[in-house]
């Protein structure tokens, strides 16, 4: 059978430090002629992908742009009904979690696990805090009061009969970015657990690190259009 | 002279080929449902495409046969045809039926055949193999594609069987988010079209970063051969516009499950809106359509009449400017539905993707002149696609020009256009560039008589089934209609016998293909003396595709001055030296 990875040392399993994945021991894939090229590749791969989720959340906003234009009251009288204060505190979570998470990737290139773990560990709090802001505070109460998408909708003051859709445009909106919230904490998880045990990133070996740190600052990205476009329009 | 420079030398050179199984009977499966090699990726797409293939087939002759009688109302209120009973209720039944049998053709035609058919069996075999590389860029990733290409067909065919679907393939709004509604199969099969392009946004990222980081040693972006040109193009087109049909299909299903009411009317949204959306995504994919055809064709005429390709660089921008021509083009599917203003600028940009397209064939054509043409199967193949092609293209031009759209729309012109396109133009090139490439997939030669054969029934049944299109729809026969009026009938019933003839040409490929397997002679590393890296190495290739590492040292069309690899040459002679102009 082909295997990828070439060049991977046979090392006994004891200890991260002669573990096959610490970064000292890493090799790369058997069809790149190097490290910088398998690197490069990897990072070419990745923002491709981002590419795509951005060409993903632009059906979105373009739904909102020509709703909005249809039914201005409906956006204005929608957005009162949120809280800037919530959504603000979620942007300031956010920029905190991408500065962390840069700072991790700096770590890794300058070989402090420590100071790696310390910032993921960070990141991911972060990320829980944003989805508990956004559930406790937003979402459970707004649902429960009627403000929800659709022919679900059943709140009893409203003040434009398009309203419903425009709750639909906030939760397919939000919903979607809190999905890519859970990816992006999933892979940073990932990293975390590979960096613990075994040590596995560092100047040589940061790959996985620098591409999770780029889907993460998508998620940040995404956030920082939504926040102003949902929030600070009335 | 040769490609391949022996500096590097690797340690390949007790390898076997890919397809000599190592392990026992159940370790061969197990080895190749694991495999990460892109040959035997491509192998299973290959495999897996061409079952859809067959399908969708089978759902286009019922569909046939059903035209050939059509349950029909007479002028004298009886009711005529047999096919699907003959009485009262019947002619309810047998529309729901034919609904239902040319969605589930059209969804297996476009989502599980033809936007996977080239770039992922024939681009995912060669586009290593052309760039001298070992493997694509993420194998792993690769072979999550097939794994998630295969997901989406299942959910696809789970629709089928649960009952099918009759929205057609394009799932128009209100009726995808209203019909069926007490039941998931919709939702499924919705579903499937989602997954299914996950499965080609990861492919197309694969090559894109592949064609740009794998190239071997002396190969610039104008050494590339056409087909790897072709197949980047796709892969943009890949990259960009999928994510679009992405957020389409899945705002499509919370409207079904949650009645969000973006494309309702009843609640504010707009139906329109989704057209945008599907044809947004949905016209850019017949580029990824036609785009590896074309690439295919650039090789098989060059490389099948022996000359330098003619303009290879106006070729090469010219896939560019066709993929970004065509995310600017979508509105022509619905002259219908806008305004005027907007028509008008949505079929002045139509016209403007003529234009590289026909640079693109002129340079075929003149690539023939003077050449030494083969007769073979793929030779002829390529000739049948010039000119089923070009009719499919031109027949574009009176669809994109408003005033005589707004005649042909929704008629059997717009069937005949299409199919002249796809299946004229992709399919025709797909099973030329089978036979192009199979000696190098599999190590056998076929037999080139058959071959011929099956392409002249094909050829003579596509136009038959087709070319009679045209006139019907021109004729006033709307499309998506089970039954028509008496005057269609002749018409129609030469187009089903046409379909006939289509089966037995498929059917006579299979059987040369299969004969080929088992019992096929052996063959050569370069049967066609072509001089892209892939027939530098042996047929079929090792498992870690060259014994030493690549070094290009000519272009790969070089016919005029190069002896191609592993090649006699009093087989391929080089032309007189004096009469070689330069390029
Ligand atoms: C010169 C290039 C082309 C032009 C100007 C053109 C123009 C058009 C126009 C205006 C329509 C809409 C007709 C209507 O619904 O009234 C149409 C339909 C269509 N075209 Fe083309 N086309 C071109 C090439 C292609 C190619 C290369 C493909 C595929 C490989 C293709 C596939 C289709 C399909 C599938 C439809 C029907 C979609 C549907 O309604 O189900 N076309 N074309
Ligand atoms: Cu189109």
């Amino acid at each position: 059978m082909a295997t990828i990875d070439a060049n991977k040392p046979d090392l006994p399993a004891a200890g991260a430090k002669s573990h096959p994945l610490y970064w000292k021991n890493r090799g790369f894939a058997h069809h790149f002629r190097n490290a910088d090229e398998q690197f490069d590749a990897c990072k070419l791969g990745m923002w491709l992908f981002l590419t795509t989720e951005v060409l993903l959340f632009a059906g979105i906003f373009c739904a909102y742009a020509i709703f909005r234009m249809l039914y201005p009251e409906a956006w204005t009288a929608g957005s009162h009904h949120l809280d800037w204060r919530f959504g603000g505190l979620n942007t300031i979570v956010l920029l905190i979690s991408s500065w962390t998470v840069a700072s991790g990737v700096r770590s890794a290139q300058l070989g402090n696990n420590a100071a790696l773990i310390r910032n993921l560990l960070i990141t991911l709090v972060c990320a829980a805090l944003f989805v508990f802001i956004k559930l406790y505070f937003e979402y459970i109460p707004k649902l429960s009061m009627g403000k929800a998408p659709g022919t679900f909708f059943s709140y009893p003051y409203a003040h434009d009969p398009h309203e419903p859709l425009w709750w639909s445009v906030y939760y397919i909106g939000t919903g979607i970015h809190a999905l890519h919230v859970f990816i992006g904490a999933g892979l940073l998880t990932w990293v975390l657990v590979r960096a613990i045990k075994y040590e596995a990133y560092g100047p040589t070996e940061y790959t996985m690190v620098e591409t999770s740190a780029l889907y993460w600052h998508l998620v940040d990205l995404v956030w920082i259009f939504l926040f102003p476009l949902l929030y600070l329009i009335h | 002279m040769t490609t391949v420079d022996t500096t590097h030398e690797l340690d390949h050179h007790d390898e076997g080929s890919y397809l000599t199984p190592k392990y026992g009977a159940m370790g061969t499966v197990w080895d190749w449902m694991t495999t990460v090699d892109h040959k035997k990726i491509g192998v299973m797409y290959l495999f897996a495409v061409l079952f859809m293939f067959f399908l969708g087939g089978v759902a286009a002759l019922a569909v046939r046969l059903e035209l050939l009688e059509p349950v029909r109302i007479a002028a004298d209120g009886s009711i005529t045809g047999q096919l699907f009973g003959g009485d009262g209720e019947a002619i309810a039944t047998g529309n729901q039926v034919y609904n239902r049998l040319f969605t589930l053709h059209g969804a297996i035609m476009v989502f599980m055949f033809i936007v996977p058919s080239v770039p992922a069996s024939l681009g995912n075999f060669f586009l290593p193999l052309m760039l001298g590389a070992k493997d694509v860029a993420f194998p792993r990733l690769n072979l999550f594609s097939w794994y998630i290409y295969v997901s989406g067909s299942i959910f696809g065919i789970a629709s089928i069987v649960l009952g099918g679907v009759d929205t057609g393939w394009t799932f128009y709004t209100p009726y995808s988010t209203t019909t069926d509604a007490d039941h998931w199969r919709v939702l499924l099969m919705v579903l499937a079209a989602f997954v299914l392009g996950f499965s080609s946004i990861l492919t197309g990222l694969n090559f894109i970063v592949t064609t740009h980081k794998l190239r071997a040693p002396g190969m610039g972006w104008f050494d590339m051969p056409l087909f790897i040109w072709a197949i980047y193009a796709t892969s943009i087109i890949q990259v960009l516009a999928t994510p679009v049909i992405g957020i389409t299909l899945l705002l499509l299903i919370f409207e079904r499950l949650f009645k969000v009411g973006i494309f309702d009317p009843g609640l504010g949204g707009d139906p329109v809106l989704y057209q945008h959306f599907f044809w947004f995504y949905s016209h850019p994919v017949v580029y990824v359509m036609i785009l590896p055809g074309m690439g295919i064709i650039s090789e098989l005429l060059s490389v099948h009449c022996r000359k330098q390709i003619f303009g290879y660089r106006a070729i090469a921008f010219s896939s560019l400017g066709i993929a970004a021509v065509s995310f600017i083009v979508w509105g022509h599917h619905m002259f219908t539905a806008m305004g005027e203003l907007a028509s008008t600028i949505f079929s002045a940009l139509t016209f403007l993707v003529a234009i590289p397209t026909a640079i693109k064939v002129f340079n075929w054509i003149a690539t023939l002149y003077k050449g030494s043409i083969a007769i073979n199967t793929p030779m002829l193949y390529a000739l049948s696609f010039l000119f089923l092609f070009s009719i499919g293209g031109l027949t574009g031009l009176p669809l994109g020009a408003l005033a005589t759209d707004l005649h042909l729309h929704d008629s059997y012109f717009v069937v005949a256009h299409f199919h002249y396109v796809m299946m004229g133009g992709t399919v025709i090139a797909f099973i030329g560039g089978i036979h192009h490439w199979w000696p190098k997939m599999f190590g056998r030669m076929y037999n080139e008589k058959a071959g011929m054969l099956g392409c002249v029934l094909v050829f003579i049944g596509f136009n038959l089934t087709f070319m009679t299109q045209f006139f019907l729809g021109t004729q006033g026969m709307p499309r998506r209609y089970a039954s028509y009026v008496d005057e269609f009938q002749f018409l129609h019933s030469l187009s089903t016998y046409g379909s006939w003839f289509l089966l037995a040409g498929f059917l006579t490929h299979l059987f040369n293909f299969i004969h080929s397997l088992v019992a096929g002679p052996k063959a050569p590393p370069n049967p066609w003396g072509g001089l892209t890296v892939e027939w530098e190495t042996e047929s079929p290739p090792i498992e870690h595709n060259f014994h030493h590492e690549v070094l290009v040292k000519h272009g790969p069309y070089d016919f005029d001055t190069v002896v191609p690899p592993h090649c006699d040459e009093r087989d391929f002679p080089l032309p007189p030296q004096d009469q070689v102009r330069a390029h």
